[in-house]
């Protein structure tokens, strides 16, 4: 499995709100000496200046799948431009979307799990959210694109770090984490980083689900209890009943889809002695057995969402309810 | 054609390999000779010799024809006719723009689309051109050659170039990827986004919603006389009738040469009541509508079957892959 998933194009979605510094750091992955070709897509051209690359412009059409699941849109121009860039594949090795800033990223992570070719082909490697330190915390007041952008990102550059006090990178940090658990954050400036910063995350990839720090989980949401976004988490130390988890998880994807953004779990069943891992966007679910419990380590079940407008305690109950 | 019954269940040793060095994403036969589009760009014709050509700096995106023309449509924004003498025309050219579709209508008439905006290029006289809602998914020309079929997301539309008036818009939500037209023009079918099959009586705007596909139907094919459409996208052929004027609804698909791979490619007999039906794994079977009697013509390499077509004929068949190992059956 391990040689079929590295045989994939890696896709790497940039997301970021307006004048965060999504382009500057397009241009650095870009322009970087690493001897890699990327396919780019684009919404708009001009910005950027590049001679090896392919670049495509992006129409944003969100199509609604007819399969009953009323969260579950895709990219169409996405499904159309990965194809097509499919027919080239020898001529770059991996490809980056660069989204507007007022784009919701949802889509766009769908389409790699909707499509069929798209999703045989390639394989979303991280959704990368680019935030202005300065003034994020006035976006996650007033625009619900940036605390989806923060929401869904695998990768956070906090840019700009040198336009605000180290006690306020702190506080944004923190409202990150109220936010998203999971995200790697990167203090930069003019989005400088390390490009395997960026690349090569493998954020969904089963096999690379190691642990969900319990420390991020409960820190953050008891500091900055964000009313309209946040995550939740739940803990088990007695192990689950399969039995019970699916059909439960299932249901709830099903009925709380819309408000769930992410979910990330890693379970151990009764009688199991692998580690089950899944992860989710909406309604989405991908989940395997994942490799065997180590004998050093806690057999604790955990499970995340993050969203918004979400009962904690019927998702407590309905968790706790799965023991076995 | 020999009938099959009193043929070999298998025909491999009259198979011509090719190796044509890229992915096929069509074929069409010009005349005797076989034109392969190859994803990177090239078309190589195969007659008693092997011709290649560059028809495009870049992927071909979509690959139409007929008789005597291919065409090829790519993403350096050019339409290119190839001829069986290996004469190369392009017929349109937008930089910056990919086009996504093209299409083959009678007397020389070229159809093609860059995203939302569709032309129409009859053999003599001026270029027509509409925008249409969202990105073309598909084009077809109705057999007369005077109305086009349209896919997009939410619907068709009918799209008469040289008429004033609007496109009549066939709605069905959700995203419409191919569409055809049944030779007898009463049907319109589309391919969708989920792994089904749409379709419009247009006499009466009746929908016909043919599902149950594992996977997304990327091919499909009327069959001689227009009785049955051929679809892949299973792990057999599934074959809608449409020979009455009601057509599919309320009547099984016949379901013909079972395996446990999928269907990835479909090709009717220009004459008889008989299509080639390739598979994920390489292997391409004859098969006979009427009995479902199997003829073996490729076995299997793991490269999917990605194009098929048959000589006007019916006297030959050409086979491309995805892995760019090709052939000719010469019957």
């Amino acid at each position: 499995m391990a040689d079929m998933a590295s045989a994939k194009i890696p896709v790497t979605v940039l997301t970021g709100y307006l004048g965060a510094g999504k382009t500057t750091l397009l241009n650095r992955i870009l322009s970087e000496p690493h001897g890699k070709k990327f396919a780019v897509v684009v919404n708009e051209f001009g910005e950027i200046g590049i001679d090896n690359d392919l670049v495509v412009g992006a129409d944003e059409e969100v199509f609604e799948m007819n399969n009953g699941c009323i969260c579950c849109t895709v990219r169409g121009d996405l499904i159309r431009i990965i194809d097509g860039l499919l027919r080239r594949k020898n001529d770059f090795d991996g490809i980056i979307i660069e989204t507007t800033g007022l784009a919701d990223p949802a889509p766009v992570a769908q389409t790699f799990f909707v499509d069929e070719t798209v999703g045989a082909k390639t394989m979303l490697d991280a959704v990368v959210t680019v935030a202005d330190a300065k003034w994020l915390k006035d976006r996650l007041k007033d625009a619900p694109e940036a605390k989806n952008q923060i929401a869904f990102a695998d990768v956070i550059l906090l840019n700009k770090t040198d336009l605000v006090s180290e006690t306020d990178l702190k506080d944004v940090e923190m409202r990150i984490r109220a936010i998203n658990p999971f995200a790697r954050i990167h203090r930069t400036q003019r989005s400088e980083i390390a490009i395997d910063k960026v690349l090569g995350q493998g954020a969904f990839d089963l096999d690379r689900i190691q642990a969900i720090d319990p420390d991020f989980l409960e820190g953050g949401h008891r500091h900055f209890h964000d009313e309209d976004m946040r995550s939740y988490s739940f803990a088990s130390d007695k192990p689950l009943d399969a039995d019970k988890f699916f059909p439960w998880i299932q249901e709830l994807t099903q009925t709380e889809g819309p408000n769930i953004l992410r979910s990330k779990g890693i379970l151990a069943f009764k009688d199991d002695p692998d580690r089950f891992v899944f992860q989710g966007v909406h309604m989405i679910l991908d989940g395997d057995h994942q490799r065997p419990w180590r004998a050093d380590e806690a057999k604790t079940s955990r499970i995340v969402f993050i969203g918004r407008q979400l009962d904690a305690a019927a998702l407590e109950k309905g968790f706790l309810s799965c023991v076995a | 054609m020999p009938p099959l019954s009193s043929s070999p269940s298998s025909l491999t040793s009259k198979l011509r390999r090719l190796d044509l060095d890229g992915a096929v994403v069509g074929v069409r036969f010009l005349g005797a000779s076989a034109a392969f589009a190859l994803g990177e760009g090239e078309v190589v014709l195969v007659g008693e010799g092997e011709t290649r050509l560059a028809a495009h700096k870049g992927a071909v995106l979509s690959v139409a024809g007929d008789d005597r023309r291919l065409l090829t449509g790519g993403d350096d924004g050019r339409v290119v006719a190839t001829l069986a003498d290996g004469t190369m025309q392009a017929l349109f050219e937008q930089k910056g723009r990919w086009i996504d579709q093209v299409a083959a209508g009678p007397d020389g008439a070229v159809a093609f689309s860059a995203g939302k905006t569709a032309h129409f290029q009859p053999g003599k006289g001026e270029r027509k051109s509409h925008d249409f809602p969202s990105t073309v998914g598909g084009l077809a020309f109705a057999p007369k050659g005077t109305r086009l079929a349209v896919a997009h997301y939410g619907g068709v539309s009918l799209w008469f170039p040289n008429a004033q008036a609007k496109p009549e818009f066939l709605e069905w939500k959700g995203s419409h990827r191919g569409v055809m037209w049944s030779p007898d023009t009463r049907f319109v079918v589309t391919t969708m986004q989920e792994a089904a099959l749409h379709g419009w009586r247009l006499a009466d705007g009746g929908h016909m919603r043919m599902s149950g596909y594992p996977s997304r139907v990327t091919s499909m094919a009327f069959t001689a006389g227009g009785k049955f459409l051929a679809t892949s996208g299973s792990s057999e052929a599934i074959l809608w009738p449409f020979a009455s004027k009601e057509g599919p609804m309320g009547k099984q698909p016949t379901m013909l040469a079972p395996r446990d791979v999928r269907v990835s490619a479909v090709a009717a007999h220009p004459r008889d009541e008989v299509i080639a039906c390739g598979y994920e794994d390489g292997l391409v079977l004859m098969v006979r509508i009427s009995d479902g009697a199997e003829i073996l013509l490729r076995s299997p390499d793991a490269a999917p079957v990605t194009a098929l077509a048959w000589r006007g004929d019916g006297g030959a068949l050409a086979i491309g892959t995805e892995s760019g190992a090709a052939g000719l059956v010469v019957f």
